[in-house]
């Protein structure tokens, strides 16, 4: 492939018997070739699709988590952000799970719903607010300082009030709703997942 | 009378029949088998096992099918074998044999054997089980946190007492 963008280069050689100038392309042939044509993969006409969230689940579903730092956690689902991943929080006050991206596959919808209508979760939450910053954690490894914990940005501790305010009200209703997103998720003797009602 | 020793064969015989010539000049239902105390008979209640559904021997096909109907319960009348269903202890008395839906219905009204069996506790065990297979996550929890305030108030009462008592 001669690359398009690369302009092949024109030097200057001295001497009367050297040819006065020489071009030196922008990308260098290999030294081997195969000793016949290898196949080339076709081109996939392929593209992956943004996994629509299940029916099950919708704004205000209790749903509980099955992997990561906090699997057992009974949290609130908000709203599915463009990547696929759903946002959801504990509220962090209740169970510890602050503003947090989840993948759909390793998450259970209970068909308990919490009712927040009226709450209004900002277009700023998105995936870019979650993304993580490459640079800055390599840079302290090569250094080998002791990689000290950055103090959350008070913005974020700000924003995750903001939101689980009024998630709080919402199931303060219930007497018992608080408690059920405190309480942890698990099987007992007996019980199988899938014959069990969520 | 007696029990009958339904284990003892040489008992067994003489004492039943016995009895059954006694019972038989004096009864006016059916005989009863021994020590069998359901029989498929026509008006038998069977609850049949895969729909978990009430219906009634209509009439006897074979020594391995009835004809049975639910109009009331959803039992759409058809020959039925016995491995499906199971015998209830009431019976719809009177009714006659091949008797049509608009009869049938007649007579469960008239018997109202359907509301002796809500009020059984094999109807109120299968109730039971169907509610808890029902139950979502926030009803169990639910459940367990009520079940252990009550554990929590009976034990305590019960400390309480021990204590006074000692």
């Amino acid at each position: 492939l001669i690359s398009i963008m690369a302009a092949d280069k024109v030097k200057e050689i001295k001497g009367a018997k050297n040819g006065g100038k020489r071009t030196i392309p922008a990308e260098k042939a290999g030294r081997f070739y195969p000793a016949e044509d290898v196949p080339q993969p076709k081109v996939s006409r392929k593209s992956p699709k943004v996994a629509a969230a299940r029916k099950t689940i919708t704004p205000g579903t209790v749903l509980i988590l099955l992997a990561g730092r906090f699997r057992g956690k009974r949290v609130v689902f908000l709203k599915q952000l463009d990547s696929g991943l759903l946002l959801v929080t504990g509220p962090y006050k209740v169970n510890g799970v602050p503003l947090r991206r989840v993948n759909q596959a390793y998450v259970i919808a209970t068909s308990t719903k919490l009712d927040i209508s009226n709450v209004k979760v900002d277009a700023k939450f998105n995936d870019a607010y979650f993304s993580k910053s490459v640079k800055a954690d390599k840079k302290e490894f090569l250094e080998g300082e002791q990689a000290k914990k950055a103090a959350l940005p008070e913005t974020k501790v700000a924003d995750q009030k903001a939101i689980d305010k009024d998630i709080i009200a919402a199931a303060a209703k219930d007497p018992m709703f608080t408690a059920y997103l405190k309480a942890p998720f698990g099987l007992s003797k007996g019980q199988f997942p899938h014959a069990m009602k969520f | 009378g007696t029990p009958q020793k339904w284990w003892d064969p040489i008992a067994f015989d003489s004492i039943n029949l016995a009895h059954q010539v006694q019972t038989s000049f004096f009864s006016d239902l059916a005989m009863v088998q021994g020590s069998f105390k359901r029989q498929v008979e026509v008006g038998r209640v069977v609850l049949l096992n895969d729909s978990q559904k009430l219906a009634v021997i209509v009439d006897i096909v074979d020594h391995k099918r009835a004809l049975v109907e639910g109009p009331t319960t959803g039992v759409a009348r058809q020959a039925i074998a016995y491995q499906n269903l199971i015998l209830t202890n009431l019976v719809v008395k009177g009714l006659p044999r091949n008797a049509g839906q608009a009869t049938l219905k007649k007579f469960l009204e008239k018997s109202n054997v359907l509301s002796a069996w809500e009020k059984s506790a094999w109807a109120q065990k299968l109730q039971q089980r169907q509610i808890r297979a029902g139950l979502t996550d926030f009803d169990r929890f639910k459940l367990n946190k009520l079940k252990n305030q009550r554990r929590f108030i009976v034990g305590s009462t019960i400390a309480q007492a021990k204590k006074q008592a000692a």
